[in-house]
């Protein structure tokens, strides 16, 4: 889907937050960046995101065209919900950015909330949702435009641990069926072994892919108590493990 | 807020009316010097039509004021966040205007406008507008600038982003300064009364207090002065609610 070839962000202050980095993105994968904090996750997904432009490097897209608006779905660490609007208003907006009336969204706005699980809650405001609610409002806005690209940025990190593992269910479940290409960055090891149909490891900043783990989990009815899962985790830790710096 | 909580400042005000009547009637001070809560009460009974009038054309300027104030502050910060060189342009002056008094440039404004309502509505407004003008402006600045990616991101142009994220992250903003603004209108306009007083136009308030003065009415001077702050306070509660309802039915109440 898309390649990143010897890319670079140096910012004006002088902090390298990455250096020469060289990935490819397939479609259909479910592609796990696994660093510590400050080695340039976010700043890597901006960057994939057109947010942001590499120093030095080039990013290429395989059909040639760069994303249009909506191409691209970005689920942040907040939900970052717009607070006057409802549930369903929050998810409507990339629409409505596009210039698509709630009238003829209204269809394809309703399915996405009632595949995230909302259904019910369409009318409800931010406030009064739980952080875990929130963040479903927050995925079914980043999917509403049917995006060819998913990036996640630590999506789960402020959720408690029920909250968590019932999301990364849902996620992992949406995934199987659409096959939406994924972007997930994350600090935990655990949900990267979960979710991962590829993982990279990144070093400290200035960060680089130290390795790079494929992870065909077979697809049992609970991943989560398969013995493949652990060792898949124990294998990401020893990686983890041989790349950082003592 | 408990009851008593609530309760507390209206017994604080009557034990201190009730203190302040036993001082002037035991200590036998004259009305001219102080005048007891009684006394002020009966100068309103005997007075009450004129002050009230008076009262109306203070709070006409006042509204008028804040109304342009509201205004005048909201195009200025749109100006502002829209453009830089508006920003550099417009800043200094809007300070200048802020901590000039405007008793100092009361006279010269009646002199220039010379319809008195609109003179006293531009002096009061003068004071009023900063807080507007500069909570506005730094709402339109606080924009959480992961929702502006978002927007970025969804090709947002100008006026979506304006008018979808901008302008209504801004309203708590916007809101807090109305509130300060009502009261500096209020504060503004009987400066200005005071000032045209003294070129002849006294229909407001504080035409009422400098004619006290002059007559010696002083329990008449406390009536006005009581309804002045009485019309503060009112003022202040008035936009407090305002903005919470605003904000509740905005959802955007934390
Ligand atoms: N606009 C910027 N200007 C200067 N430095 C920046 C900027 N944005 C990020 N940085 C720095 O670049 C480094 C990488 O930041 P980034 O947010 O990409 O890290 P991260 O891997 O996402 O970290 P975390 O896991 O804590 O989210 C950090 O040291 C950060 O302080
Ligand atoms: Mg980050």
């Amino acid at each position: 889907m898309l390649r990143l070839t010897g890319a670079g962000r140096r910012f004006v202050n002088g902090t390298i937050a990455f250096a020469d980095i060289d990935m490819r993105i397939d479609a259909g994968e479910f592609v796990v960046l696994l660093g510590p904090s400050g080695c340039g996750k976010s700043t890597l997904l901006r960057l994939l995101a057109g947010l942001d432009v590499p120093d030095t490097g080039t990013i290429v897209w395989n059909d040639g065209t760069p994303p249009a608006p909506g191409d691209i779905g970005f689920v942040f660490q907040d939900a970052t919900l717009l607070p006057w609007a409802s549930a369903e208003q929050n998810v409507h907006l990339p629409l409505r950015l596009a210039g698509k009336s709630f009238s003829e969204t209204r269809n394809e706005v309703r399915a996405t909330i009632a595949q995230l699980g909302l259904a019910g809650f369409e009318d409800a405001k931010p406030a009064s949702l739980s952080g875990g609610m929130k963040m479903r409002v927050s995925i079914a806005r980043a999917l509403v435009s049917r995006p060819r690209l998913l990036l996640m940025d630590e999506p789960f990190a402020a959720l408690d641990e029920f909250t968590r593992h019932r999301l990364q269910d849902d996620l992992h479940a949406l995934w199987r069926e659409a096959r939406t290409t994924v972007v997930f960055v994350t600090h935990s090891i655990y949900e990267t072994a979960y979710l991962a149909s590829r993982i990279l490891v990144m070093t400290p900043r200035p960060g680089r892919i130290a390795a790079e783990i494929p992870c065909p989990l077979p697809d049992p009815a609970d991943r989560r108590t398969d013995p493949a899962y652990a060792s898949l985790t124990a294998q990401v830790t020893e990686t983890l493990r041989a790349v950082m710096p003592a | 807020m408990t009851s008593v909580e609530r309760a507390a400042p209206i017994a604080f005000g009557l034990i201190g009316l009730g203190l302040w009547q036993g001082a002037v009637s035991s200590l036998h001070v004259p009305v001219y010097v102080l005048p007891g809560p009684t006394a002020i009460v009966a100068a309103f009974w005997i007075d009450h039509t004129s002050l009230l009038i008076s009262l109306l054309s203070t709070l006409a300027v006042t509204a008028a004021a804040l109304v342009a104030a509201a205004l005048l502050g909201m195009i200025l910060a749109l100006a502002m966040a829209a453009s830089r060189v508006a920003r550099a342009a417009i800043q200094p002056w809007a300070v200048v205007l802020q901590v000039t008094p405007v008793v100092a440039i009361a006279p010269l404004i009646i002199i220039w406008v010379n319809q008195q309502f609109a003179a006293l509505v531009v002096c009061a407004t003068i004071v009023a507008f900063f807080p507007v003008l500069s909570n506005t402006a730094a709402g339109l600045a606080a924009t959480p600038p992961e929702l502006a990616d978002l927007f970025r991101l969804n090709g947002a142009n100008r006026r979506q982003t304006l008018f979808l994220l901008r302008l209504p992250a801004a309203l708590p903003y916007f809101l807090a300064g109305l509130r300060i603004a009502g009261t500096l209108a209020l504060v503004g306009a009987v400066v200005a009364e005071f000032v045209a007083s003294s070129g002849g136009f006294a229909a407001g308030l504080a035409g009422r207090i400098l004619e006290a003065g002059y007559r010696l009415e002083i329990p008449r001077m406390f009536a006005a002065l009581t309804l002045l702050a009485l019309a503060g306070i009112t003022i202040y509660a008035a936009l407090g609610s305002f903005e919470r309802a605003v904000l509740r039915r905005f959802g955007a109440a934390s």
